[in-house]
């Protein structure tokens, strides 16, 4: 099981990767959200894994998950997609102003030289 | 007055005089006269503790565990500085009063001044070396803005540019030699260094500590070889010049060479640089002054001279050099200050500054004539003026001081130096207010009001009092250079008399006024061969140090920060995984303290169809709506892998995440192209892949290792397990923590997210207000539209469900304590309901059915969250203290109330809200000008704008 969930982190993160070094937005940006799923299943695995034991507290119970990576990979989540929300706004910002949806910048044909000069 | 209020005071009154700008030029200088005035009298109430030999000290300790506290101590040396800057400082302000025009921002000057004035203050009070520092970096950034006051003059900005260059680099250096001080003394107090003299030159690291401090001294004091940015911080306007660059500023070198004489002084090292660097600054000084022809070059230079005696005194580390560079200082800077005074008067009246252009002024003003020439007389060192008092005490010293083994060295080099400096000083008084008067002046001159002329005077007047009657300034210059030599010599006994009988010093001071008269008589020829010899030219030489640095940083910086995102995401990540790496190989790993939990067919199927969809994202990401539904995949394995694994919370805020982000990115994707062209090199995508499978390597390795090891320490969360039910109230330990252990982080969380939902909003308004607003309303779709925009199933079927979702999102809110559930997790559940209007019924039926607005809601639910948390300070508890009980109101059964319930209130209504103002932002993007919004639902749009004629036709087939 542990092989499982730290194989399915590290596919998750080689995949956030490879997109995250695409030259459009819109990879770059569904690379961020798998890097997102990598970074709170790894927060969460940091409670190691425990199956059947919520942390919902019984009277005849002892054994729980442990709550805390729950709780803050819960806020986590959330944020990430307000996150998400914001760098769609920008990139989508940035292709209705120019047409162009690339991550960087685009040589300009007459000024590439005087750029850093002065 | 504490000193505390005293360094205060010009920091806080710098606030005034930009307040004051509207009231008029004399209320501007007015309020900062004031200020000056009360930090000024301030000092004076002290004068009584100093003078009877007590240090007064203030202390407040800042952060103690650096070292660092705010200490400040008043001693003589400090109180004769602090007599100087804020004395002289109100003479200035008088004069800049008349001396600014009507176009110049006083205000803004005046600010400056009073910021510069209170980190003055500072440097001479501090008691602690680094707050020394923090003082001595402002003065640095407060000379640069006066330097560049002007901003209109090119002059101005480079003159300010070039100081803060040179004095900044040097206060570097100083930060340095202090750090490795203040390690060798075990403390950062000055009181405690001053008492470690055998220490601190005992230590290996002395001659390191001592160059950089020197240097930070040198440059600040523009010894040589860094005197070159003085003369062009002359473009500043003369008040400043006066100011900073005669009596304060260049002074706090100075300064801080005589308050670490006591350790620092007395050494073979100490005496060769610092005697060195003097005697070399003042004669180098002293010759180009005489052949500059702009009068502040000329009293810059002289400036720069005058420096370097001081500097040359203090270097020859006996009782009597301090004695005499104490009075110098004292004497220096009110002949000093008068003459730059004159000098601006001059040309404020003539509009020149060019020696050449000028002469027989004696006339015409004759008042300045007296100032100008009585302060210069004093500068070349003729007797009954002060000047002559500490000049003969230089030329005493220097006969004493042999450098290199050679006993004529010094005193032959002081002579040259007093030669040149009486001969700038004649050639001063001769070529600008001797001779006939002429008739080509630019303007025409006369003796300005006294307002201008009164500053100056009250100066020479001291010139002139010290200078006759010696024993007036005797008591408080022995009272400072007691403080000086702090117990490690002995204060001299000799007496300041104008005549000491036939000394040496006597024969050297009329041979240097001898052979400046001389000298000035074949200044013509003189002149013909300087400038014939060839000289190098300090400010190009510094400008192709600095374009060479420049360029240098833009060859390392530029190929790494060019401007491309993937590549700085390329550098960081193998930034990341090379430390990683490095941590890995270095490190230990103990042995695995968990057992391997076997693993059964379910969780390998959702492994497999994580693996499946994360690998066709990669290779399928071209196809942008396919790779979305892709990702929508791996986001509900993740979620199932929650359920899984025991988190029942994780799991339903995941699932309805993920159905908002979707919608959103869907929303997004409508405008975006559909594909992704192929524009990388096979090379590059190669590289990509090996740093992406570097980095899955290392996450997947770094996560194995852990999951088979148990914590380090026991975790906190066996307290919230502990505490949960009986301190928080609630069975759901992860709500719990939530809303409760870490209320206040979530609080923190719930405002970021209203602060992302507002920030969508404005770059929705911006886009909508720009040029982009009219390409969007006449966007042609790149797909065929449908035809039944609101399909009458749906429409029917998401009003059903309404009501449902509601009450869901209601109940999973109320139980969210005590059962899976919450704020953040009902929250999303209604905004999904709410979004399912917006798709099934149309943007603006639904917004016409709206009633509060989604920005309202956002500050609604912080609002409430933060009232819930400052509620509990009525009972005198925390911040953000919960408390609950419970009750029972027949017939239902007992149910808890508790406050963490309203906290969680107050995190629904902002996620709602966040989520809402996101999506609607999104939305509205997407209404086009040739649609009318329609307000009926359920309706059919017959037009069905098809772009390309070949789908419209494949449409109708």
């Amino acid at each position: 099981m542990e092989l499982l969930v730290a194989s399915a982190i590290g596919i998750l993160t080689a995949g956030g990767l490879y997109l995250l070094l695409r030259l459009r937005t819109f990879p770059v940006i569904l690379g961020i959200s798998l890097l997102t799923y990598a970074v709170n299943v790894f927060l969460f695995a940091s409670g190691r894994l425990t199956t059947a034991a919520p942390p919902i507290l019984r009277d005849d119970i002892s054994l729980y998950a442990d709550p805390l990576p729950q709780a803050l990979v819960l806020t986590a989540i959330v944020i990430s997609f307000g996150m998400t929300a914001v760098v769609v706004m920008i990139g989508l910002g940035a292709f209705l102003g120019s047409d162009d949806d690339h991550v960087d910048d685009q040589p300009a044909p007459d000024e590439d030289k005087a750029e850093g000069t002065s | 007055m504490s000193l505390f209020i005293l360094v205060a005071l010009p920091f806080l009154g710098a606030l005034l005089p930009g307040i004051m700008n509207s009231a008029g030029r004399a209320a501007c200088a007015g309020v900062t006269f004031t200020v000056s005035l009360l930090a000024f009298l301030g000092l004076l109430t002290n004068l009584p503790a100093v003078w009877a030999g007590e240090v007064v000290t203030a202390r407040i300790d800042w952060l103690p565990e650096l070292g660092l506290n705010f200490t400040l101590m008043l001693d003589g040396l400090g109180f004769f500085f602090a007599l100087l800057i804020l004395g002289i400082g109100l003479l200035i302000i008088a004069y800049a009063r008349h001396y600014l025009s009507r176009d110049d921002n006083m205000g803004e000057f005046f600010t400056y001044l009073l910021l510069f004035q209170g980190a003055m203050v500072g440097i001479v009070l501090s008691d602690n070396i680094l707050l020394l520092l923090v003082f001595w970096e402002l003065t640095s950034l407060s000379s640069f803005l006066l330097i560049g006051y002007w901003k209109h003059l090119p002059e101005g900005r480079q003159g300010a540019r070039m100081a803060l260059t040179v004095t900044g680099m040097g206060g570097l250096a100083m930060i340095g030699g202090m750090l490795i001080l203040g390690q060798i003394a075990g403390s950062y107090d000055l009181s405690v260094i001053l008492q470690n003299r055998e220490l601190i030159q005992a230590d290996p690291l002395y001659l390191p500590a001592l160059i950089l401090i020197l240097i930070g001294c040198f440059t600040k004091s523009a010894q040589f070889p860094f005197h070159f940015w003085l003369p062009h911080a002359m473009a500043a306007p003369t008040p400043v010049s006066a100011y900073l660059h005669s009596a304060t500023m260049v002074k706090a070198g100075i300064f801080l060479m005589a308050r670490m004489w006591p350790v620092l002084s007395g050494t073979p090292e100490w005496f060769m640089i610092v005697t060195t660097a003097g005697l070399v600054t003042m004669v180098l000084g002293a010759v180009i002054a005489l052949f500059k022809h702009d009068l502040k070059a000329l009293l810059a230079f002289s400036t720069v001279s005058h420096l370097g005696l001081i500097t040359m005194l203090l270097g020859t580390g006996t009782a009597f050099g301090a004695m005499a560079a104490m009075f110098h200082i004292l004497n220096h800077a009110t002949f000093k200050a008068a003459l730059f005074m004159s000098a601006g008067i001059i040309d404020h009246e003539t509009h020149t500054r060019d020696i050449r252009r000028l002469g027989g002024l004696r006339v015409l003003m004759p008042v300045t004539f007296v100032v100008a020439t009585l302060a210069a007389l004093s500068m070349a060192g003729i007797p009954l003026l002060n000047g002559f008092l500490s000049k003969e005490m230089m030329l005493e010293e220097a006969t004493h001081t042999t450098l290199f083994g050679m006993p004529l060295l010094v005193p032959v080099l002081a002579t040259i130096g007093s030669l040149f400096s009486a001969a700038y000083c004649f050639r001063l008084i001769g070529h600008v207010f001797l001779g006939p008067v002429r008739d080509d002046y630019p303007a025409k001159p006369h003796d300005p009001g006294p307002g201008l002329w009164l500053p100056p005077a009250i100066l020479v007047v001291l010139v002139v009092v010290i200078g006759v009657a010696p024993f007036v300034a005797e008591p408080f210059v022995k009272m400072v250079t007691a403080s000086v030599l702090g117990g490690e010599a002995e204060v001299p006994k000799a007496y300041f008399k104008i005549w000491h009988g036939l000394v040496p010093a006597l024969f050297m001071s009329i041979a240097a006024v001898v052979g400046g008269l001389l000298l000035l008589a074949v200044f013509n020829p003189a002149l013909r061969f300087w400038d014939a010899a060839p000289r190098p030219e300090a400010k190009a030489i510094f400008e192709s140090i600095v374009e060479a640095v420049a360029r240098l940083a833009q060859a390392l910086i530029l190929p790494l920060h060019n401007g491309a995102f993937s590549r700085y995401a390329a550098i960081g990540a193998v930034a990341i995984v090379a430390a990683g790496f490095h941590a890995w190989s270095t490190g230990t790993v103990g042995a695995p303290t968990r057992e391997l939990q076997p693993a059964g067919p379910v969780p390998i199927a959702g492994w497999l169809m994580l693996v499946a969809a994360t690998g066709g994202m990669v290779l399928m990401h071209r196809n942008r709506l396919l790779s979305l539904i892709l990702i929508g995949i791996v986001g509900l394995m993740v979620s199932i892998g929650f359920v899984f694994f025991s988190a029942p919370d994780l799991a339903m805020t995941q699932f309805t995440v993920e159905v908002v982000t979707i919608i959103l990115l869907l929303l997004a994707l409508n405008f975006l192209p559909k594909t992704t062209p192929v524009e990388s090199t096979v090379l590059r995508r190669v590289r990509d892949a090996g740093i992406a499978i570097a980095g899955g390597l290392a996450t997947f390795a770094l996560a194995y290792h852990y999951l088979l090891r148990d914590a380090v320490t026991t975790p906190i969360s066996e307290f919230h397990l502990a505490n949960s039910y009986k301190g928080g109230g609630g069975t759901n330990v992860v709500n719990v923590i939530l809303v409760d252990f870490r209320g206040f982080d979530t609080y923190g969380e719930i405002i970021v997210l209203g602060i992302a939902a507002l920030l969508i909003y404005a770059l929705t308004e911006t886009l909508l207000g720009g040029p982009v607003r009219a390409r969007l309303l006449n966007r042609k779709p790149d797909q065929p539209r449908a035809g039944d925009m609101h399909p009458m199933m749906m429409v029917v079927l998401t009003r059903v469900i309404m009501p449902v979702i509601l009450m869901v999102g209601f109940y999973i809110f109320l139980r969210g304590h005590n059962e899976p559930g919450g704020g953040f997790i009902s929250g999303l559940v209604v905004s999904i309901a709410v979004v399912m209007q917006y798709m099934a019924s149309g943007f603006s039926w639904t917004s016409a059915r709206l009633r509060y607005p989604y920005h309202g809601v956002i500050g609604a639910g912080v609002l409430i969250a933060g009232l819930t948390g400052i509620g509990s300070w009525f009972v005198s508890k925390p911040f953000l203290t919960s408390d609950f009980t419970y009750v029972r109101i027949p017939p239902f059964q007992e149910f808890e109330l508790a406050t963490a319930a309203l906290f969680d209130l107050g995190v629904f209504l902002a996620v709602v809200g966040a989520v809402m103002l996101s999506l609607e932002s999104f939305s509205r993007l997407a209404r086009r000008a040739h649609v009318p919004d329609s307000e009926y639902p359920m309706d059919i749009d017959p037009s069905r704008d098809d772009p390309q004629p070949d789908a419209a036709a494949g449409g109708a087939r």
